[in-house]
């Protein structure tokens, strides 16, 4: 971690503050690619990133593109008090997606009607956990881009 | 193999005031609730040579150390995961005692979390993992991050909110009983948490902890030398600390099976070496950051099946006369929350018959420390 890199958005949002090992996941996703990292020896996937495989113990890896595909595996919709850049947007959701490829594989995001809409531009209403979400990505800060989701059925 | 069965007992508790707001520096509450707890063993703080916390404990045991004039110290430790770390330091001194390391152990926790600041709104401090993976989308509070894990729960297993209120409800009612508790002349209807305003969907204000200025410490010596304090012993019987495998902090998304998290661990560990089994225990203190964490522990401690935590809370089961009494001086949840020490202490007053909800002819008890990180867990006879 840089110490000049900036921890927030200009509104405040959190900047996810890589780490080596989370490194490569970043830089994927600035280019509109979602990667899990996968044992170069065994292939099973592995999140978060870690240096070795707890399965086979290899060194190796390789970042193994997604489908993008997932469906919600579990939920919550944020009420303040929370951080000013957040509660400016609360109540919003933040959601856990399990993959296709593996639902063990699970990322948070947030599920939003657009890949640059507010956090709470969806109904939370229109949750529900199996519900087919697939990956958008949205430029948070220059050089910084996350994952969202957006419903198959919107 | 040599044991720690019995083999050392907490003889003295102590504690200050609990409140939103103490005047009190947190250094000094730390010395107040240790002194306390020394004077209530009857044992003279130059005596002490063992020290124990748990991080984001801001003062530490050379600070203690030389306040309440202690000779040399032979033993400290600190241990890690914030809540997940209560019980562990009871264990950490009693491993010491026993094997000859020191005589006379103090644990300790003192923080001002009522009066001072809540610590995930520091943005300049991220974790770099995993804080990288959840915060940024706004799963900013621990609230966020149990809340996840409670939806999921409740989508499995039929978990109600009902059910969560029903462990509010009986922290509420011991904390009606206990006259130190911050809310000993606040009760809870059901009513009022139906119409709660949400904190994260699905936890509304009441299945959240307090926040709370305060501090409390505990004294752990040899069985032998225990048998000449000031009170009558309560036996350290059987104790864990739980790291499962692949565990994830208490963003605990990532493991096969997110729902069976530290609990389970160190329910394996603490039984194995116990003489008794859960329909022994008489009275059970149970970390209780968020309500849901009790069903979940429930479950793991082996109380009841797998999915049966919600079911298990109806019918007064957690009240008093109920099948496991629960949080009896009115916990995290009604009491205070002084991540989870609190517990310990009641847990030493059931033992001896003084607590203000006693359960009568209590004689064992489980104390857990926080679910959903790396815990720790003690099981106390008297
Ligand atoms: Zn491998």
């Amino acid at each position: 971690m840089s110490p000049i890199m900036k921890a927030t958005t200009d509104n405040g949002l959190l900047l996810p503050v890589h780490d080596q090992d989370g490194a490569p996941f970043w830089e994927f996703a600035a280019r509109g690619e979602l990667r899990v990292q996968a044992c170069a020896a065994c292939g099973r996937l592995r999140f978060p990133p870690r240096p070795c495989c707890p399965h086979c113990r290899s060194f190796a890896s390789d970042w193994r593109s997604m489908s993008g595909r997932g469906r919600i595996w579990s939920y919550v919709v944020p009420h303040p008090p929370l951080l000013p850049g957040y509660a400016a947007q609360a109540p919003y959701n933040a959601v856990v997606v399990e993959l296709v490829e593996d639902p063990r594989i699970r990322l948070v995001g947030n599920v939003v009607t657009a890949p640059d809409a507010p956090l709470n531009s969806l109904d939370p209403a229109r949750l529900r956990i199996g519900a087919a979400v697939r990956v958008c990505f949205h430029t948070m800060a220059e050089d910084t881009t996350v994952p969202r989701w957006m419903l198959e059925r919107p | 193999m040599a044991s720690l069965k019995d083999a050392t007992a907490i003889v003295g508790i102590g504690q200050t005031a609990f409140a939103k707001r103490l005047d009190d520096p947190e250094k000094t509450l730390a010395c107040r609730a240790v002194l306390a707890a020394l004077d209530d063993a009857g044992i003279d703080p130059s005596e002490v040579d063992a020290f124990a916390s748990y991080t984001m404990e801001e003062t530490d045991e050379v600070e203690i150390a030389k306040a309440i004039g202690a000779g040399d110290v032979t033993f400290f430790s600190k241990v890690g995961y914030g809540g997940g770390g209560s019980c562990a330091t009871v264990v950490h001194l009693a491993a010491a005692i026993a094997t000859g390391q020191a005589t006379v152990g103090v644990a300790w926790r003192s923080r001002k979390r009522g009066s001072g600041k809540r610590p995930w709104t520091d943005v300049q401090v991220q974790l770099p993992t995993p804080a990288q993976w959840t915060r940024p989308f706004g799963l900013l509070r621990p609230a966020d991050e149990i809340g996840m894990l409670t939806r999921r729960y409740m989508h499995e297993y039929g978990v109600t909110r009902d059910h969560l209120f029903n462990v509010a409800l009986a922290c509420r009612n011991r904390a009606n009983q206990n006259p130190a508790a911050m809310m000993y002349e606040r009760p809870l209807t059901r009513e009022m948490y139906m119409t709660a305003r949400w904190i994260s969907e699905p936890l509304c204000l009441y299945d959240n902890c307090l926040e709370t200025d305060g501090a409390l410490a505990c004294v752990v010596v040899s069985a032998d030398r225990a048998r000449d304090c000031r009170h009558p012993p309560v036996y350290v019987h059987s104790v864990a600390q739980a790291l499962p495998a692949q565990h994830h902090g208490m963003v605990n998304y990532w493991t096969d099976d997110p729902l069976t998290g530290p609990a389970w661990t160190a329910a394996r560990q603490l039984w194995k070496t116990a003489d008794f089994t859960p329909e022994d225990i008489d009275v059970a203190q149970i970390y209780d950051a968020f309500t849901s964490l009790i069903p979940l522990s429930l479950e793991g401690y082996g109380f009841c099946g797998r999915g049966e935590g919600g079911a298990f809370t109806t019918g007064g089961a957690l009240e008093i006369g109920g099948r496991l009494p629960l949080n009896t001086s009115g916990g995290g949840l009604s009491e205070a929350y002084v991540h989870g020490f609190n517990l310990i202490n009641e847990g030493v007053r059931q033992l001896r018959g003084t607590s203000t909800a006693q359960v009568p002819n209590a004689a064992t008890c489980l104390v857990t420390a926080g679910e959903g990180v790396p815990t720790s867990a003690l099981l106390l006879r008297s």
